[in-house]
């Protein structure tokens, strides 16, 4: 029994499969609540990494260069122990859920510093021209010329990134977080039937970037490619 | 009172089986890579949908998902049929690291052959070459170097994803890690260590990679 329901192995795998279904459904949205999540941390902290990559002062580009570095070549996982069994002997002690999404957030974050800088760096040099000619001021520049068309080029990739969280979250079973995976797995311990659940989470993770990667395509369609005003 | 040097020789027999992992799953993951990216391109029906099919089911699934499938179901699938797919963790982990990488570098490999202008694959024609020698003497002398900077990315990669494979018992630096962490109880200082050894590694291995782009580079100018 898991979440109240129970597994049906008394008439055969189809019946199995059905009776197993709504518990790994509910372990989908434990998954894509976790993506989300971490997704929004990853934005916010990759932001923050990426101001401090390009800041004009040595001794804070160059600490922000190499803790970017250090979160890129370091694993999940490790990442994720850490946060999970470090935070707490400082007196943070935070439920698993949200140690996941830090991790998540935190990993992907060294990620979509990247995409921040390449979007912005991709914003031809003649526009920043043209608005000092306008004698636009540098704050007025960054937000109604170069951020409108720099948006455009940074969602596509922040997209990806956003189907990758996605397919780690599985890591996240590690530290008792009960998604999709963590669901199959203690199916398949109490029922000896790793099969079935597990196929049917490959099945599910399929049907879910599929679907998440339609999305991503159809909202880089449906920018306009010159740029949108931030209003 | 331990201190935290007690903790490096487990640690580094750990990181032992960590890059020999790494090594053994990056050069399986080489070959599946240009046998999907060229597959992908191949005119060859059932090559070009089995390959397509590989790289979409590896790509669109979770690692750790792959793992699990490998090490927990294949074995009941084999009693099904009555064959024996037991996997030692070794090889189970190696099989699924190699696989997941493989599909992500077969994307590269076609992308890399697709990227060769046009113009080389027309004067490969009117020279009367055969498809397999322009295939290996035209396509991938030029496309190979494209693909380097993306390979190094897929090996570092790659070596972060060998932790996974602690969770099925692999004795990999992550293992030990946790391992250490139950017995000592004393995180920060295993972790921080666990973090810094990961950390060289991926710079020795993004050295190396260097090395190779620098030596691949040669062919695309490369006169025979």
């Amino acid at each position: 029994m898991l979440f109240g329901l129970h597994w049906d192995t008394a008439h055969g795998d189809l019946a199995f499969a059905a009776s197993i279904l709504p518990m790994l459904l509910i372990g989908m949205w434990v998954t894509i609540e976790a993506s989300i999540l971490g997704f929004f941390v990853a934005l916010i902290i990759g932001l923050i990494l990426s101001v401090l990559k390009a800041a004009p002062s040595r001794l804070i580009r160059w600490p922000a260069l190499a803790v970017a570095e250090f979160i890129r070549d370091t694993p999940l996982l490790v990442q994720l122990f850490f946060l999970y069994y470090v935070l707490p002997d400082y007196g943070i002690v935070l439920p698993a859920f949200l140690t996941g999404a830090l991790a998540l957030g935190i990993q992907y974050s060294a990620y979509t510093a990247e995409v921040y800088r390449a979007g912005l760096e991709a914003v031809p040099h003649g526009q920043h021209e043209a608005a000092r000619a306008l004698d636009l001021p540098a704050r007025r520049t960054f937000t109604h010329v170069v951020l409108p068309q720099a948006v455009p080029r940074v969602v596509p990739a922040m997209g990806n990134y956003l189907v990758s969280i996605m397919k780690d979250v599985p890591v996240l079973s590690v530290v008792t977080v009960l998604e999709m995976l963590n669901v199959a797995k203690i199916i398949g311990d109490q029922t000896f039937n790793y099969m079935i659940p597990l196929t049917m989470v490959g099945g599910l993770y399929m049907i879910l970037t599929i679907f998440a990667s339609a999305l991503v395509r159809f909202a880089d369609r449906k920018l306009p490619k010159r740029g949108i005003a931030l209003r | 009172m331990v201190s935290w040097t007690d903790y490096l020789v487990p640690l580094s027999q750990g990181a032992w089986v960590t890059v020999q992992l790494t090594f053994w799953s990056t050069i399986l993951g080489a070959i599946l890579s240009f046998a999907g990216g060229i597959g992908k391109l191949s005119p060859i029906r059932p090559v070009r949908w089995l390959s397509v099919t590989y790289v979409e089911v590896f790509r669109g699934t979770s690692l750790l998902v792959q793992l699990f499938w490998l090490y927990f179901a294949l074995p009941v699938a084999g009693d099904a049929i009555g064959v024996n797919l037991r996997l030692p963790p070794v090889t189970a982990g190696v099989l699924a690291l190699s696989l997941n990488i493989g599909a992500y570098g077969a994307e590269v490999v076609r992308g890399a052959i697709q990227s060769v202008s046009k113009a080389q694959y027309e004067a490969a024609k009117a020279m009367n070459f055969t498809p397999r020698q322009t295939l290996w003497r035209v396509a991938l002398p030029q496309a190979i170097p494209e693909m380097m900077p993306s390979f190094s990315n897929l090996a570092v990669q790659n070596l972060k994803d060998t932790a996974l494979a602690s969770l099925i018992s692999l004795g990999d630096l992550a293992f030990k890690a946790e391992q250490l962490r139950n017995y000592y109880q004393d995180s920060t200082t295993v972790y921080t260590i666990v973090l810094f050894m990961y950390f060289g590694m991926a710079l020795v291995l993004s050295v190396l990679m260097r090395l190779l782009e620098r030596n691949v580079g040669r062919w695309r100018g490369a006169r025979r």
